[in-house]
């Protein structure tokens, strides 16, 4: 086999001639700067590459990638690109949603391309607000939110995306921040590589709205005292001076946040984002607190599964195997099939 | 003893029983016997949306009637010649159908007291004299089918099972028709058990021989074979004939087929079909809900793929803004609405035309979308077809306006030549077009279809973005342009509007009628039944059905006004007499009915007739 052509792409073959028009100061540009920057890493034709998203500030994204792109309708975008994606195993296809885009109209369209494990890269910008509708709390709003559609206070609890990401059967799941384009690079490396549906949950500032609703994690006085940096095979420490762990405490059901000086070495958790049992992925899902403190940031989930194209196009495959005959040929025999009966 | 044999133009014979009695089957194989033997046929099943409502009552009663003839036939037959009543529930459903001095074979073993109490019977219908208008054939048919079968190794209730196939038996000879299709069907159906393919072929022997044997049938009846154009026919019914035309559609454009569905009443035995064929290319996602349905279809049909979804009135609401985006997007995509009574669940199992105002208009915005409707179960073969050429050639949504009576109805079909069938084949953009020669023009139309370029994924150079926002001109780009937004609009109505379709035909073999039908979709059969029948009586009538609904046939309104009246019979409350006047001021006669059931060829007859008296 011949070795693979370098494309030799570079950033500014990713972006499109059209105006970027989100508001100065969103988190969204860091994002779009850190995606069209990582791209040509993968190496994969910029026509083989398609952006679908819904609608929703996030969902703008495709016009700002040079691209193929679509623009589609309110919590769709899933829907929409599994259509394409098991019918065109050879693209590329990635899906930009946003909270209420993916988690309030369309959570039916994530949670079901996630359990069929379609061959979809799924970012969703969390900003924990409406931002396109003009400031109404979202799915991943906390409780007693006071928006305009709330004015005193929302009453609704908040979905925790990975959460459900894991109990739809996801087989890659992961978070990163919008600020941090190092590390939301290693997540998306991590995506694109992932065969079958990989779910990246982007913490992304909404300056206007919402803002600073991720401080704590980006600040430098707190964010090491607070995100839990996820690294595969190695234990579970954080802190400023590594002064935390994660520890799965005997007779509990889930992980808990100690102090390192206060357990044996071989207590602290090694972070294995292979293990098959949701459960871990999910237990380290539901360590933060409202106040975001113990917040995993990483891979937390990359399994095995076959995806969804996959069978499908194996089906359409092994069918197609066994066909000698014309197309046309095909379909005389399928049109005389059955009782048939002639008149002369 | 020799038994007569009469010859007969034309029968009409309904199976009714109760759902779990197998009437269907026994009418499909009635059905393809017949095919075999060169009648002309028509079918009409009807059945209850439970799959097994409570045994023995009323609302669990299945019926399939046949009408056979020795000429060719439109319609499955306003009312029976014969009967066959399975129990008491089958018989008090359909007797009201019954024209006096037909015959009824009835299954006694079920004529209990518990089963006559269930319907309402304080004495057996066949111990007073409410029948007495009537041939009434008594058979224990429960009890000499397991009669017949003590000798095979099944169980009594298989056995009992088996009595579908008794009175097939008793009918086929009755009406002499050809059995070794039906042998070949049990050996098939049941072949993982040869027990119950002994079992069905020995109950259907016993019935036939027992129409031999028995005094109580003393005439064996003959239709002879009907007139046909030559070629090679099968039996079908509109949603298989729908699904062959879509994979039909597949082949003549050389693209793989996508369906998109979600199981609803009275369409889903269209993706069950398609999902047979993946030898094709064709690929089958059963969605989550009709909404992602159509957006996957949408999906690959970005991708170069044809894109169909399938559904009922109910699917398609829930469609529609995805329909709307498909027209902003200017994608091919063809979306099947197998109409159904209602609104909301209505009655899932009977048949309607009332979706015709939301195939024009039910979209947000103005967006407009060409919309065909089946005339006849094969018909939907060539109606798929001419679905996916209009989508394809014109890169827009086409809505088929299906109903159930043609979905589940079947006729004869004259097998078509693959070469016979039109070309779909299409252009992808493989270049760029605009005047700079590198730059790529998502919205460039070709000046004489209004159809922008196809470039799908995969095509370097042509990488562009599209969506919902407006788009301007040319470019694609987003547009808020009022003057542009105001181009865009009128030239998606106009690409719609401008798509040659053929014109209206108008059947009128007498040349002097004063008064025009007009239908459209599955009323064919009904109007063109009723007005043979007024001119075999002397009387003038004109025929036009309409196929395309969006656009209307550029002759449309000249044939309106050629005529001093106007008739338009609907399975609605009068959808497109509301279009036709608005169109092109023409007044119209509305019949409506909506009761779940086609129209009779009778109750059109009379009501065309009451019209002529006052032209």
């Amino acid at each position: 086999m011949s070795e693979p052509v370098t494309l030799k792409l570079t950033a500014k073959d990713f972006k499109s001639d059209q105006e970027v028009r989100w508001c100065p100061g969103c988190g969204d540009y860091a994002i779009l700067a850190a995606i069209q920057q990582f791209m040509p890493e993968l190496n994969i034709p910029r026509e083989r590459t398609v952006f679908v998203s819904g609608i929703g500030c996030s969902s703008r994204f495709p016009y700002y990638m040079n691209t193929y792109g679509m623009h589609s309708i309110h919590g769709r975008a899933p829907a929409i690109a599994t259509g394409l994606s098991v019918s065109r195993p050879d693209l590329s296809v990635w899906v930009v949603t946003g909270d209420g885009d993916a988690l309030s109209i369309g959570g039916n369209h994530l949670i079901h391309a996630l359990r069929r494990n379609v061959n979809l890269k799924i970012l969703l910008f969390n900003n924990r607000i409406y931002g396109l509708t003009k400031g109404q709390y979202s799915p991943t709003s906390e409780v007693g939110k006071v928006t305009k559609s709330t004015p005193v206070g929302s009453a609704d609890a908040p979905f925790n995306p990975l959460s459900l990401a894991l109990g739809a059967e996801a087989s890659f799941v992961g978070r990163t921040i919008d600020s941090d384009r190092k590390h939301l690079q290693s997540v998306l490396r991590a995506a694109a590589e992932h065969q079958g549906s990989a779910f990246v949950e982007i913490y992304q500032n909404c300056n206007i709205f919402n803002d600073g609703a991720f401080d704590q994690l980006k600040e430098p006085a707190t964010r090491d005292d607070y995100l839990i940096r996820l690294e595969h095979g190695r234990p579970i420490t954080f802190g400023a001076d590594g002064q935390f762990c994660v520890v799965h405490p005997p007779g509990g059901f889930g992980l808990e946040v100690r102090e390192t000086a206060s357990v044996r070495p071989e207590e602290i958790v090694t972070h294995d984002a292979t293990v098959a049992d949701p459960a871990y992925a999910f237990a380290l899902s539901r360590l933060p607190g409202l106040d975001l403190r113990n917040t995993p940031i990483g891979v937390f989930r990359s399994v095995d599964r076959p995806s969804y194209d996959s069978v499908v196009q194996a089906q359409l495959a092994e069918a197609k195997a066994t066909v000698t005959e014309t197309p046309e040929q095909q379909l005389a025999g399928l049109l005389n099939s059955g009782d048939t009966w002639t008149i002369v | 003893m020799t038994k007569q044999i009469r010859q007969l133009d034309r029968v009409v014979i309904r199976f009714a029983g109760d759902s779990g009695d197998g009437m269907q089957l026994t009418g499909d194989r009635f059905t393809s016997e017949t095919a075999q033997l060169g009648n002309d046929i028509s079918t009409l099943p009807n059945f209850p949306a439970e799959i097994r409502a409570p045994a023995g009552t009323l609302p669990g009663v299945s019926s399939f009637q046949v009408h056979f003839a020795d000429y060719d036939i439109l319609t499955p037959g306003d009312a029976p010649n014969v009967l066959v009543a399975m129990n008491p529930a089958a018989l008090k459903a359909n007797l009201a159908d019954l024209p006096r001095g037909a015959d009824i074979i009835v299954n006694t073993d079920e004529f209990t007291r518990r089963n006559l109490a269930k319907v309402g019977y304080q004495v057996s219908p066949l111990e007073d004299d409410s029948l007495a208008g009537y041939v009434v054939h008594p058979v224990a048919l429960t009890s000499m089918t397991v009669g017949a079968l003590t000798e095979q190794d099944v169980s009594k209730k298989d056995a009992e099972r088996a009595k579908n196939m008794f009175a097939l038996g008793l009918l086929s000879w009755m009406y002499s028709r050809p059995y070794q299709s039906t042998i070949r069907f049990l050996e098939r159906k049941f072949a993982a058990r040869p027990e119950l393919v002994a079992a069905n072929i020995a109950a259907f022997r016993a019935g036939w021989n027992f129409g031999e044997t028995t005094e109580d049938f003393a005439v064996r009846y003959e239709v002879k074979p009907a007139k046909m154009q030559p070629g090679t026919y099968r039996n079908i019914t509109g949603n298989a004939a729908l699904s062959l035309g879509l994979v039909a559609a597949g082949v003549r454009s050389g693209l793989p087929v996508f369906l998109g569905a979600y199981p609803i009443t009275p369409a889903s035995d269209i993706l069950h079909e398609l999902s047979k064929h993946k030898r094709f290319g064709v690929l089958t996602m059963q969605a989550e809900d009709e909404i992602a349905a159509v957006g996957a279809a949408l999906g690959a049909s970005y991708g170069g793929a044809l894109g169909v979804t399938t559904t009922s009135g109910p699917g398609v609401a829930l469609k529609s803004e995805t329909i709307s985006l498909a027209v902003a997007l200017e994608l091919p995509l063809v979306i099947v609405d197998v109409q159904r009574a209602g609104p909301s669940t209505g009655m899932p199992t009977k048949t309607e035309q009332a979706d015709l105002n939301m195939a024009l208009y039910g979209r947000h915005g103005e967006a407009p979308v060409a919309v065909i409707a089946p005339k006849s179960p094969s018909d939907c073969f060539h109606a798929a077809i001419e679905a996916a050429r209009i989508a394809l050639t014109y890169r827009t949504p086409v809505i088929l306006l299906s109903d159930n009576y043609v979905a589940n109805g079947s006729e004869p079909w004259l097998l078509p030549e693959v070469e016979s069938l039109p070309d779909l084949r299409v252009e992808f953009a493989t270049a760029p077009n605009g005047e700079d020669g590198v730059s790529f023009l998502p919205y460039l139309r070709d000046p004489q279809t209004l159809a922008r370029p196809w470039a799908i994924p995969g095509t370097a150079g042509l990488e562009h973005r599209i969506g919902g926002l407006e788009k301007a001109d040319k470019t694609g780009d987003i547009s808020y342009d009022p003057a542009n937004h105001d181009f865009m609009v009128r030239t998606r109505a106009a690409r719609i509007e401008t798509i040659p379709v053929p014109d209206i035909e108008v059947e009128d073999p007498d040349g002097d009628a004063r008064v025009l039908v007009l239908g459209w979709g599955s009323t064919y059969g009904p109007i063109g039944a009723a007005c043979r029948g007024l001119r075999q009586r002397g009387l003038s009538i004109a025929q036009a059905h309409l196929r395309h609904l969006a656009p209307m046939p550029a002759n449309l309104g000249a044939v309106l006004r050629a005529y001093d009246r106007v008739v338009i019979p609907e399975m609605n409350l009068g959808q497109l007499a509301h279009v036709i006047r608005a169109r092109y001021l023409v007044d119209t006669i509305g019949y409506n009915q909506v009761r779940g059931l086609p129209f009779t060829a009778n109750e059109l007859e009379t009501m065309l007739e009451e019209v002529l008296k006052n032209v």
